[in-house]
């Protein structure tokens, strides 16, 4: 388990100093993928550094499977950062190196012999799926092959703690969603605890099972991902929330459909988890007298479940319509009222 | 042939002087390359923000290099007498000429390998600290690596300095082909010799040239 305790970091001096982590409080389980999100300047590359120890804290700790790492050094620092391992948003692999030899790296510094080391990169290259590329070198790679070899190289020394720093912000859409499946995949075979940090919420919603919101070097919002999508409480995290699931371009959407829709009553539907699965709609027709008309909906599919928003047009009886809502509740949906005549 | 189109040239002590500087060069360099990746990486490490950070150790080592780079050949090699006559006894003779040769060409090395150095990405050696690294694995399998076309190409430039150097420490009395061509050649008026010299001294430095460009390409895989 990583257990940060009013962590505090600040560069600089006292009074001209820039605080970069503002009393951060943080409790990650083993196993988990945790995911901390914010813009440039939030604090979350120092957080993630203060993790591995490449950062000492102003004040706070930092405990990692009960190993205080903010106060250790030496010998002891480097064998705990075996364990903690590391990947980058420009994969910082040796350009002199070929994938094979730059996977082997942690291995020499870990002084594992070389029968043994050139087994272990054999099966790692197979773990990422390079089989075929081990005597290139990463010039001769594309962006996704190069974080595949970043990411067998952290793998070396069968880490408990995987280090995530915007592992994916240089990669194409589709390359991205590879490496994140690739790295949910580790999680569930290997077991092992995932920290990443990003600025893309489609990163945390796709492999995140809880995240922390990061402004100026506080975390603002923490949770459950799919509690944070469903109701995002801070501004900044509502932003975030946005990027995902296009309720920005919504937003500006629903406007246009307030004029485009003037009669009845205009409501959005919210569906979690299995909800998204039921056949609510249809019922709904089927015991009310309303016109039911679909304007716009999508679903997102996150980590822990799939969150999903409905906009419909009822029209009828405002009393039958009150009542439609009212069933729609007793089947948990959430409604909202955007706007009626 | 060879009897009428150079009459004064003695091809035996032509290839001993080709030799003595090709000696002094070689052994030079070795040395050179040696020193001047200790100052270099010295100079790196003790820079702000690096892993040895030491502004005491950064400033004097910074100026001893600035100090001895700036000290014009000649006057280096007047100035050096004292100590060469120390070490060997004699300051007459190719292995006499090194201790400047060296001297003048280490801080000059050091001054490419810091510049090197600063080329390579910081990522990579973020990344080999979060590995647990220590510093000397890090110099040794990440800076020296990671640099390695660049302290070539730098060694290149250096060796053909070098060969430039040993010329002028042929005139006070070092032996080479600079010494052939100032003794035999100018003082004698023997123009051909000059001439053979100055040939010998250029395919030196087309060797070296070819040579280190060679392997530059062979190591560098970016």
């Amino acid at each position: 388990m990583i257990k940060l305790t009013d962590v505090h970091k600040r560069f600089g001096s006292a009074t001209t100093g820039i605080v970069a982590v503002d009393n951060v409080s943080l409790e990650i389980s083993d196993g988990e993928i945790y995911g901390i999100i914010g813009y440039s300047g939030a604090g979350k590359s120092t957080l993630i550094r203060l993790l591995n120890g490449l950062e000492k804290p102003t004040s706070g700790t930092i405990e990692i499977n009960s190993r205080e790492i903010s106060t250790i050094e030496g010998v002891d620092l480097r064998k705990a950062r075996q364990k903690i391992s590391m990947i980058f948003q420009h994969f910082n692999l040796l350009w002199s190196r070929t994938v094979k030899e730059n996977i082997a790296l942690p291995l020499e510094i870990a002084g594992v012999e070389e029968s043994e080391r050139n087994r272990k990169v054999l099966e790692l290259i197979q773990l990422v799926g390079l089989e075929g590329r081990e005597n290139a070198y990463p010039s001769e790679l594309s962006g996704g092959q190069k974080q595949r070899v970043g990411i067998a190289r952290a793998l070396a020394n069968d880490p408990e703690v995987l280090l995530c720093d915007e592992a994916t912000s240089a990669l194409d859409p589709e390359t991205t969603d590879s490496i994140l499946n690739l790295l949910t995949s580790i999680n569930e075979r290997l077991g092992l605890t995932i920290v990443l940090i990003t600025h893309e919420m489609h990163v945390i919603r796709k492999i995140c099972h809880r995240v922390a919101v990061m402004e100026s070097g506080k975390v603002v919002e923490s949770g459950k991902v799919l509690d944070v999508f469903q109701s995002p409480q801070e501004a900044i995290t509502k932003r975030f929330v946005s990027q995902a699931t296009d309720t920005g371009q919504a937003n500006e959407l629903i406007e246009q459909i307030k004029e485009d829709f003037q009669t009845g009553t205009l409501l959005k539907l919210i569906f979690v988890g299995e909800r998204t699965e039921q056949p609510v709609l249809a019922s709904l027709i089927r015991k009310f007298e309303i016109d039911v008309n679909i304007v716009q909906g999508n679903i997102t599919h996150t980590h822990g479940g799939a969150y999903g928003t409905l906009l419909l047009q009822l029209v009828g009886e405002e009393k039958i319509i009150e009542q439609a809502i009212d069933y729609l509740h007793e089947e948990d949906v959430k409604t909202e009222v955007i706007g009626n005549e | 042939m060879s009897e009428r189109l150079f009459p004064n040239v003695d091809w035996t002590r032509m290839f001993e002087a080709t030799a003595e500087t090709a000696y002094m060069t070689i052994a030079a360099t070795l040395f050179t390359i040696i020193i001047g990746i200790a100052l270099g990486v010295l100079l790196f490490l003790t820079a702000p923000g690096q892993l040895w950070e030491n502004r005491k150790v950064n400033v004097i080592v910074g100026s001893i290099v600035n100090i001895f780079r700036s000290i014009p050949f000649l006057i280096l090699l007047i100035l050096l007498i004292p100590l060469t006559f120390f070490i060997f006894e004699t300051i007459i003779g190719p292995t006499a000429a090194l201790p400047a040769l060296i001297i003048g060409a280490a801080p000059f090395y050091g001054r490419m390998v810091l510049i090197a150095l600063q080329e390579i990405d910081k990522g990579v050696i973020e990344a080999a600290r979060s590995m647990g690294a220590t510093t000397s694995t890090i110099i040794f399998k990440v800076l020296l690596p990671e640099a390695l076309p660049a302290l070539i190409s730098g060694i290149t430039v250096t060796a053909i300095a070098l060969v430039g150097s040993t010329a002028l420490a042929g005139v006070i009395g070092a032996g080479g082909l600079g010494n052939l061509a100032y003794l035999e050649g100018y003082q004698r008026s023997r123009s051909d010799v000059t001439f053979i010299a100055t040939i010998l001294i250029l395919i030196i430095v087309f060797i070296i040239q070819y040579i280190g460009d060679a392997f530059v390409k062979k190591v560098d895989k970016r």
